[in-house]
């Protein structure tokens, strides 16, 4: 039950970088990839701003059936997915078939896609609905994609719980593989920047209306306006950490040590959001004291009230300014469903290189007691990490993950 | 055997009857909800046929404000989640709200609330930069369909771990299945879980026309749902929620629960074949309910009854006949198997729990329910499908199957607490 899992393989596409070494490149060195969207021209919207993923070209990586039949987020998946294997060391064809699965995480499905398509329907007729309509939108479309692409027939799971999901996927392949799969791929990829998804996120009403990329996701700042949405995402290779040791894997990344989850009380109860109690959940999971933890890499939704309660729950376990906290999304804007997985990288690549990545662009208010890791990187013995996600309707996840002994 | 997870609350609104008793009623007595669709003008469509709930959310307790920002498929799942914990008897202000927790499957969210709203912000597709200014706030809540979960909690008074489960056509069968998981490995005490959906809307049956998948007996509606039947020709869109209130097995004894059942096993495979397409063969369906079976330290023979997944649609029937047999041996001859979707249509994410609701019933009554319009078997489906009318039978034990797009096939097992265990 308690079997030790761990990360193997890891496949990414963010806005600053695609594959592993890319996406470390930039981020330790704090490049922002936040720009004005170009897919769409954003000028009648009050937002403007995105991190796109501008080099990714599909057809170098997918066969051309694959292309009508996928949105833009699963194509992004099936790709990082192929590069999880090549970095993990292993081909699917190595491990029994029902032995492998596949749990992602999802927001909003394919909704460029559904974009397309309901316009056909109103604007033409139903006879002109694409025949992949029916699955290609969908919310299990990449788990179930991954797993035909791959020959995965084992336990495999969606679940949606706005941009906390990640994390609870990671935990949900985490059981499948203590009860006895080989191994699972989790994670969670977006892509929702197209007008349709632009305005149902602005009615959100979280995100910032700032047209200057350098000062527009300010997570913890005094001129903090909201966030800056993105697309892309990341998966990761579970395995049980001995059969790991077993089969040679060589990129033991570290450990899914720890989670925990809650959902806050309804607006207006006066009872304390969850996030603390989630915090502690995942520590107590792991095995660890506060003090255990090296860094937190923070949800850091960038709207004063709940970047005051993200504060407020980290102080409150760890103490006012008693552990490094960084928010590198910051660079990449909010991914919605890749979000945390990407988090999760990033505090795999801190361990291994010993350096927490920079909160950019953000200047710390003084409201808040927290060691904000600003400015440059930031040199560290990275043993174990905090990785906090959060999702609308009041969604808390947290996931520790340590360094592979 | 460590902690065990049994069912102590139930809601279910379906179509012909809201409320778990008119629903069973329906099923026992072999009637069929499904008509012409009546929600928009169908004429356009190749199937114009949806087995449709006459819900009213003020009737069951939805304010004005609940109202206008949930989805349809939203207001079901916190009508049913109500309904559950009503049933249950149990009181969350004893208990400490993180021990309690939600799930919720649902495989296509808000659609119908997002096609609705797409026809304004695009002025009926005639703008590709749809207008930001006419979208409502609550567009964001059916952008991303967690706030069904967060509704249910906020509904339930649950703080522990919420989630929705999205695995489509299985979602229902998942959601407990996740569930019962929280319960078992102490991370919960209570889960409000269940499955909620509400697709009948232009653009689902635009998607479905488009690969076929759906009848087009247009002109006999009420038969138009033919599971395993010979003359099937598709499915029949439906809608609906159930939701259940699930506590471990010695807790609920303590505090005197009715115990409706026990979810004694519960797996899931991947086809990893076809978005959409089925191997004949089931193998991998069979997978789930071997896996379901051992969990729940029980043998094939044990089953009494199977509540099939039988969508209507030659590729499934043929395949989980198959599946039946590869998991079960000889005894998928011997046990019942019948289809409610023959009357309930098919709910897409939440038909999965309303079939669990209702095997749990099946085995309360002791009662099978028939596989409604079965005249002419097809001869390639030759197990014992219930057809017409339901079935006095000792039920102690169900298997409920589903499948569905993306090559999911999940199994649950659900039994007495008390039986004996292999």
């Amino acid at each position: 039950m308690t079997a030790k899992v761990v990360v193997t393989g890891i496949g990414v596409a963010t806005p600053n970088g695609l594959g592993v070494d890319d996406y470390w490149a930039a981020t330790r060195v704090g490049r922002n990839a936040i720009g004005r969207v170009t897919r769409f021209d954003p000028e009648q919207y009050p937002s403007k701003l995105a991190g796109e993923i501008r080099e990714f070209v599909a057809e170098d990586h997918l066969p051309s059936r694959l292309i009508p039949q996928t949105d833009r987020m699963t194509r992004l998946a099936l790709v990082a997915a192929d590069c999880a294997f090549t970095d993990a060391g292993v081909r699917p064809g190595d491990i029994p078939e029902f032995d492998m699965g596949v749990v992602t995480a999802s927001t909003s499905g394919g909704f460029e896609f559904g974009q397309n398509e309901l316009k056909k329907l109103w604007s033409q007729g139903s006879q002109y609905v694409s025949a992949y309509q029916s699955f290609a939108w969908f919310y299990a479309v990449n788990s179930g994609q991954i797993s035909i692409r791959n020959g995965m027939r084992g336990p495999s799971g969606v679940v949606v719980s706005d941009q906390a999901g990640g994390l609870d996927a990671i935990a949900q392949a985490r059981r499948q593989i203590r009860k006895g799969s080989k191994l699972i791929f989790s994670g969670g990829f977006d892509a929702s920047i197209c007008p349709w998804g632009w305005v149902a996120q602005i009615a959100g009403g979280r995100m910032t209306t700032s047209e200057d990329a350098d000062r527009a996701y300010l997570p913890f700042d005094a001129n903090a306006s909201g966030y800056v949405p993105g697309e892309g995402g990341a998966l990761l290779i579970l395995e049980d950490a001995e059969a790991a040791r077993g089969r040679g894997a060589e990129n033991v990344y570290g450990e899914i040590a720890g989670y925990g989850a809650t959902i806050d009380p309804k607006p207006g109860s006066g009872r304390e959001p969850g996030l603390r109690r989630a915090i502690e959940a995942a520590l107590a999971d792991a095995g660890l004291a506060p003090g255990d933890i090296d860094v937190v890499f923070a949800d850091a939704a960038g709207t004063p009230e709940l970047d005051r309660i993200e504060a407020e729950a980290i102080s409150a376990v760890f103490g006012p300014g008693r552990v490094p906290v960084t928010a590198p999304k910051t660079m990449t804007g909010r991914l919605y469903s890749g979000a945390a997985p990407v988090d999760v990288v990033a505090a795999f690549l801190s361990m291994r290189e010993g350096l927490i990545p920079p909160t950019t662009n953000v200047e710390l208010s003084p409201a808040y007691d927290i060691d904000l890791v600003t400015g440059a990187a930031r040199t560290a013995n990275v043993r174990a990490a905090l990785v906090l996600a959060r999702g609308q309707g009041g969604f808390n996840s947290a996931v520790v993950v340590r360094a592979a002994d | 055997m460590g902690r065990r997870v049994v069912i102590t609350g139930i809601g279910v609104l379906a179509p012909g009857g809201i409320g778990t008793k008119n629903f069973w009623s329906l099923l026992s007595e072999g009637r069929t909800a499904t008509r012409r669709i009546s929600f928009f003008d169908p004429s356009p469509f190749r199937s114009q046929v949806a087995a449709e709930a006459d819900f009213d959310p003020e009737l069951h307790g939805l304010g004005p404000q609940e109202i206008r920002r949930m989805d349809r498929a939203a207001q079901f799942g916190v009508v049913t989640a109500r309904e559950a914990l009503a049933d249950s008897g149990l009181d969350l202000a004893g208990f400490d709200p993180y021990r309690a927790g939600v799930t919720i499957g649902s495989a296509v969210g808000a659609t119908t609330g997002l096609d609705n709203e797409y026809r304004v912000v695009s002025d009926d597709g005639r703008l590709d930069l749809v207008d930001h200014t006419y979208a409502p706030n609550h567009l964001y809540n059916h952008f991303v369909p967690s706030s069904f979960a967060a509704e249910v909690a906020w509904a339930t008074g649950a703080e522990g771990p919420a989630t929705v489960v999205s695995t489509g056509c299985t979602s229902g069968i998942d959601s407990v299945g996740h569930a019962v998981e929280l319960i078992r490995e102490g991370t919960t005490d209570i889960m409000i879980t269940g499955a909620t959906d509400a697709p009948i809307s232009p653009i689902t049956m635009a998607c479905f026309d488009a690969i076929k998948a759906t009848t087009s007996r247009n002109d006999d509606p009420e038969h138009a749902s033919r599971p395993f039947d010979g003359t099937r020709n598709g499915f029949v869109l439906g809608e609906g929620s159930a939701a259940f209130v699930l506590e471990e097995l010695e807790s609920a004894k303590k505090r005197g629960a009715r115990i409706y059942a026990e979810i004694a096993g519960y797996a899931s495979r991947c086809n990893a074949f076809h978005m959409t397409g089925l191997r004949p063969d089931g193998r991998e369906m069979a997978e789930a309910i071997k896996v379901a079976l051992d969990e729940a330290r029980m043998n094939p023979e044990q089953i009494d009854y199977i509540n099939a997944h039988g969508s209507g649609t030659k590729q499934n029937d043929r395949h989980e006949t198959a599946a039946f047999k590869l998991s079960l041996g000889d005894h998928a001859y011997r046990t019942p198997v019948s289809s409610i979707k023959s009357m309930v249509g098919h709910s897409l994410g939440a038909i999965g729990s309303i079939e669990i609701a209702a095997s749990v019933l099946a085995m309360e009554n002791n009662v099978v329910p028939p596989t409604a319009n079965l005249h002419t078997p097809d001869p390639e489906c030759d197990l014992d499908y219930v057809p017409l009318t339901a079935r006095e039978h000792r039920t102690d034990a169900v298997l409920t199957v589903g499948s569905g797009f993306g090559g999911f096939q999940s199994a649950m097992v659900l039994a007495r607490p008390e039986r004996s265990l292999a």
